[in-house]
């Protein structure tokens, strides 16, 4: 390993202690969401094997609210489909035989893709990897907190703990305004579950509302 | 409660795959372009249908109770641009606010 390779792991960790920090407060929330639904050992389970916070809110939201687990696996996925093209962004730079390169695109995470991705010279596998490991661990960590602490709250709905989920996809909603016609897309997408959540079964309204996606195909 | 692992167990394989599908696609080939299109806008379409049936939906009824308060005071907390855990901490003080004297 030359010493620049070895700078940019170290400079990757710094970076995934502040990541990590960030990813514990929002497993924290997950935790206290999640348990009353899935009891103590699912919501851990759930963030040590997905390891996608978006999607794991998402998918918990519409278990909540009654829905199936294919729907909530389906509408779970949407909220992943940006790996997509992130992943193939970072393929430039992940080296070796096909299983190594799979397995480091787990690795794969939204502030460790922005941090390599703005690498000089390329995206960095090195920024990458070790911007990811804090988080991990720390990730699990959360929701482990949230999970006991939560429980220990009392009830949910006293707290407003309910108003957690909406609030939580409105902030991240926030962040994806900036890029062009996504707020066409959030509107379009909102009267659609909206107006079919009388007419069918919890969760389905979200999944097809992913049809307002289909607006980037017009010029 | 088999519901929960199943989906705890289905999202963890498609997000693997998804995840290990960019990397092993190499070779130069690149999506088309109207795939990164679409990709980049569900996630907005998404997460408005989640605001809004976590919000107003109650099964298969829109109902508005004190969680469109929680939503209404975490609005002014992004407009602020609050850290996403003071968002949700405002919501949930709002939402418990409104429940307490009605």
């Amino acid at each position: 390993m030359s010493g620049g390779t070895l700078a940019r792991y170290q400079r990757g960790l710094r970076a995934g202690v502040g990541f990590g920090l960030a990813a514990f407060v929002v497993g924290v929330s997950f935790g206290v969401l999640a348990q009353p639904l899935m009891g103590s050992v699912a919501p851990i389970v759930m963030s040590a094997v997905v390891f996608a916070g978006a999607s794991q809110f998402g998918a918990t939201a519409v278990l909540v609210a009654g829905g199936d687990a294919v729907t909530a696996i389906a509408a779970g996925t949407m909220l992943n489909a940006r790996f997509l093209p992130m992943g193939v962004a970072a393929a430039t730079a992940l080296r070796g035989r096909p299983l190594r390169r799979a397995l480091e695109g787990q690795l794969n995470v939204d502030a460790s893709w922005a941090l390599a991705a703005r690498a000089e010279g390329g995206f960095s596998r090195e920024l990458m990897l070790g911007a990811t490991l804090p988080q991990y661990p720390l990730w699990i960590a959360g929701t482990a907190v949230g999970v006991f602490g939560g429980s220990a709250l009392g009830d949910p709905a006293s707290l407003g703990l309910d108003a957690i989920f909406p609030a939580f996809f409105l902030g991240l909603l926030a962040a994806e305004l900036e890029q062009p016609r996504a707020a066409a897309a959030a509107l379009l997408g909102g009267a659609i579950a909206l107006s079919l959540t009388p007419l069918l079964p919890p969760g389905l309204p979200v999944l097809l509302a992913s049809a307002a996606a289909l607006i980037g195909l017009r010029r | 409660m088999s519901a929960v692992w199943a989906a705890i167990g289905g999202l963890a394989l498609t997000t693997a795959a998804i995840k290990a599908a960019g990397p092993l696609a190499l070779g130069g080939r690149e999506l088309p372009r109207g795939a990164y299109a679409v990709i980049g806008l569900l996630a907005p379409a998404l997460l408005a249908a989640l605001v809004l049936t976590e919000t107003f939906a109650r099964e298969q009824e829109l109902t508005v109770d004190a969680r469109a308060a929680g939503l209404a005071c975490a609005g002014v907390a992004v407009v602020l641009r609050a850290p996403l855990l003071v968002t949700v901490l405002v919501a949930a003080v709002g939402a418990a606010a409104v429940r307490a004297v009605t």
